[in-house]
């Protein structure tokens, strides 16, 4: 009956945690919407400069886009084969995930070196300022989620599956969803309609 | 010793399987490509090519939300499902407000 009660407790709080980390997610979501503002304010404001459409490469847009939407589906196969507890294929899709997540981080930082090379940086235009800022900061976050991931296989491989662990996938995995559903927009808003 | 492994409850909404994630994905899959397709194509004009790409995004959003996040409205989904909505709320105030005020404030600068 104890220990009855003591994991109801345990499922309580662990719930509590993740529930903590949702909000966090909603916050970020509010931080987004921010900067997609400043760009929708700013789009047209490029200072006698080139406009974001003369810019971008829908083409490799596609594919950074592609990258991202397979890497938050084997993320998702991940965790559930941390439901089976099976620690190797885990590691395996986690390692698929960061490769993924690699390649559309590379993908963008060439977009931005190249950009700035033509002598299209931050500092050209208002328009500039706001697509950095907000394409940047999604970059950033996955960054941080790829950094986030390689601990998370550095420790899978020493601790293997434990609450603690299985906790900790789950709020990336959280973090790697939101990522994705954020680039649904910066594609929609920043590419797409940027392009018409 | 026997860890008490959070199968039934790793999300507060619910287990994932791998039916939600497949049919995420193939739809996800179709949205995109239905709009990139229609900026390459360019088949509608401006005005119809903007209402189809936020209403596409608007959709790959909820069809996310459902699959990748499990987003439900089962008694311990609604525990997430309500902040989420106050998020949707905020955002719409945000960028809504902004948008409007920025628009004006140019609309009476150039006139």
């Amino acid at each position: 009956m104890a220990h009855t009660l003591t994991n109801i407790a345990h499922h309580d709080s662990e719930s509590n945690d993740i529930f903590g980390f949702w909000l966090y997610i909603l916050s970020d979501c509010i931080l987004f919407a921010t900067l997609f503002s400043t760009f929708a304010v700013l789009h047209n404001s490029v200072f006698g400069g080139p406009s974001i459409k003369d810019l971008t490469n829908i083409h490799s847009i596609f594919i950074e886009t592609m990258v991202l939407l397979i890497s938050s589906f084997t993320y998702g196969l991940a965790i559930l084969n941390l439901y089976k507890n099976e620690s190797k294929k885990v590691m395996t899709w986690l390692s698929i995930t960061f490769l993924f997540g690699l390649t559309f981080v590379f993908l963008e930082l060439s977009e931005f070196i190249h950009l700035t090379l033509d002598g299209n940086n931050w500092q050209t235009s208002a328009a500039l300022s706001a697509f950095f800022t907000l394409v940047g900061t999604h970059g950033l976050h996955v960054i941080i989620g790829l950094i986030w991931m390689l601990v998370m296989l550095l420790q899978l491989s020493v601790f293997g599956i434990t609450p603690v662990m299985s906790k900790r996938l789950t709020y990336l995995g959280l973090f790697w969803t939101f990522l994705d559903i954020i680039w649904i927009f910066v594609f929609t808003v920043v590419y797409l309609m940027g392009a018409i | 010793m026997s860890y008490h492994l959070p199968t039934d409850s790793t999300q507060n909404s619910g287990k994932k399987t791998l039916h939600h994630y497949v049919i995420g994905f193939g739809v996800a899959v179709l949205l995109t490509i239905s709009a990139f397709s229609l900026i390459e194509m360019r088949l509608l004009n401006d005005t119809a090519l903007y209402i189809s790409l936020t209403l596409l995004a608007l959709t790959q959003f909820i069809v996310q939300s459902v699959c990748f996040l499990r987003l439900n409205t089962s008694p311990q989904g609604r525990w997430n499902l309500l902040p989420y909505l106050f998020m949707i709320l905020i955002v719409i105030i945000l960028m809504g407000g902004s948008l409007w005020i920025m628009y004006n404030l140019n609309y009476n600068m150039v006139n």
